[in-house]
């Protein structure tokens, strides 16, 4: 009985945290929109709803009536299987990102690996996507995204390295408590901004959107989508997108700290002040996207392998022997 | 306590069938996607008997890493179509005794492990291992790692570096006639060198590229 008690308490918290993640989701697209129309001198969304916030509601009401077709000729089991991957994936990230002191789903140890193994993961929705819709540019898409996503987590598991070289533990709240003094992305800002790129890259957004490319390969591993299914692999996307910039303002932001640990600011829960900075660098990647036009293929892998990589390589011996020579090292 | 054997078994359960199922199914590309269903049970039975830092990284390197690389081969050599056949031809029937003898000394080794395991608990005991609980797994193995083993430790990474070289220098080769692309060139190339500006007359026209 004692056991049933607690997985309702436990069922009860993780609604409790899914529900805004995937409002918020809703609220983040319509946001993009909004952002990149404004770049180009449009209105953008602006009908449905107060500023059309709820576009990207009566989008996933089409979303839901629409058919879902499965081609003949594709794997069926697979097909079905990838976007409820893609979905499942970004969601249970969503577990170890701590909102306040002690405001976390799950306090594990080892949380930065684990959102860095699922993240990983995220690549296994896309290639199953792309091999079971059994077509050439779903095909390709996928093949382009799989090598994308591989190359970029290098750099950014480097990136972690050297954040976790000044925390000295694997624990997201030990990450956030560490930078009480100071940001991380004070001491570490070259690493700031290879994080932020390798994000945008990992996460398949402009200016590396390769993978759906519209002019080369239609919509790269979702052509053969539709419906429910392809809505589920776009707000997979978007919630990945989120959980990015979520992981960026722990990291180097100093998570649910506030700016200044004075007064009034003190006030403020520790989840708004989350919220502000993954807000903050969202409007960053929708602006990116606004700005700037898409990479070569070619130059996207020279970018992550033969400048991000050292790049971020010869930070980490910087990092260690600054922290060495200076006795900064933390202790366990 | 009840609920740890139930998952217990779950993975472990689904561990040994998808191991099956790699060998067993008909399609490569399945096979690749049971390996993978594979590695993440053993990553979660890790995690169940307290190696978080092991499990992860297990999903990390293998799921994360080798496992796409596998889909990639097996995707782009095209060879998910083929047929397992097993006993059935002559072709591939000369493989299964290699089988059998790698499988048998494998199954000897695991005899062996599991048999010092059981038999004699004081081979466990040789190295100091640090169990308090307060000090997280990721410390423990560092510390063993980066004191009593760092020789065996840094021997392990050299001779990873030494195989990613040799893969390198096998598969690097120059070839003769190959067009390439030179970022330098086309990153630095000015206005004046790429347009010229002409007068052209009426009625004559230019010539130009000569």
């Amino acid at each position: 009985m004692e056991y049933i008690n607690v997985v309702f308490q436990e069922v009860y918290k993780i609604i409790f945290l899914l529900v805004p993640v995937l409002v918020s989701v809703a609220m983040i697209v319509w946001l993009d929109r909004r952002v990149w129309a404004f770049v180009q001198k449009r209105r953008g969304p602006n009908v449905v709803g107060p500023f059309g916030l709820l576009q990207s509601l009566a989008d996933a009401l089409k979303y839901i009536f629409k058919e879902i077709i499965i081609p003949s000729s594709s794997n069926k089991i697979i097909f079905i299987l990838a976007p409820i991957i893609t979905m499942t994936l970004a969601l249970i990230a969503w577990a170890v990102i701590p909102f306040g002191e002690n405001e976390v789903l799950a306090n594990i140890n080892v949380g930065i690996l684990y959102i860095f193994a699922v993240s990983s993961l995220g690549v296994y929705g896309i290639i199953m996507g792309g091999w079971a819709s059994n077509s050439k540019y779903p095909f390709l898409g996928s093949i382009r995204s799989a090598a994308q996503m591989v190359s970029y987590e290098v750099s950014i598991g480097i990136i972690i390295i050297n954040v976790l070289l000044c925390v000295g533990s694997l624990n997201l709240s030990d990450i956030v408590m560490a930078q009480e003094n100071m940001w991380f992305v004070i001491p570490l800002f070259p690493m700031f901004i290879i994080f932020f790129i390798s994000a945008l890259a990992e996460t398949n957004r402009p200016p590396f959107d390769l993978p759906e490319a519209e002019a080369e390969l239609v919509a790269g591993y979702q052509t053969e989508y539709s419906g429910m299914m392809y809505a589920m692999f776009w707000l997979g996307e978007y919630a990945n997108i989120l959980l990015m910039c979520a992981l960026g303002s722990i990291l180097f932001l100093g998570g649910w700290l506030s700016p200044i640990d004075l007064y009034p600011f003190n006030l403020i829960p520790g989840a708004i002040w989350l919220i502000f900075k993954i807000l903050f660098l969202f409007f960053l990647f929708a602006l990116v996207k606004a700005v700037v036009p898409r990479y070569r293929y070619d130059q996207l892998m020279r970018l992550g392998w033969k400048i991000f990589l050292p790049l971020s390589l010869i930070y980490v011996v910087l990092t260690a022997s600054y922290l060495f020579y200076f006795n900064l090292l933390p202790t366990i | 306590m009840i609920a740890h054997s139930i998952f217990f078994y779950f993975f472990s359960v689904v561990a040994i069938i998808s191991a099956i199922m790699v060998t067993a199914s008909k399609n490569t590309v399945h096979s690749v996607f049971f390996l993978i269903l594979d590695f993440i049970s053993i990553s979660c039975l890790f995690i169940m008997i307290g190696a978080e830092f092991l499990g992860m990284i297990m999903l990390i390197v293998y799921v994360g890493a080798v496992a796409v690389l596998f889909l990639f081969v097996v995707m782009m050599l095209n060879v998910a179509q083929q047929k397992n056949q097993w006993f059935l031809s002559e072709s591939s029937s000369k493989h299964i005794p290699i089988g059998i003898i790698i499988s048998i000394v494998i199954f000897f080794e695991l005899i062996i492990v599991i048999g010092g395991w059981k038999y004699k608990p004081e081979l466990l005991n040789s190295n100091n291992f640090n169990t308090l609980s307060e000090i997280t797994n990721t410390h423990s193995l560092g510390q063993i790692l980066y004191t009593d083993y760092i020789h065996v430790f840094q021997i392990s990474g050299m001779i990873l570096l030494i195989a990613m070289i040799g893969a390198i220098v096998l598969t690097f080769r120059q070839r003769e006639g190959v067009k390439k692309q030179s970022y330098i060139k086309q990153i630095s190339r000015e206005r004046s060198e790429g347009v010229e500006v002409l007068e052209v007359s009426s009625q004559k026209g230019v010539k130009v590229d000569d």
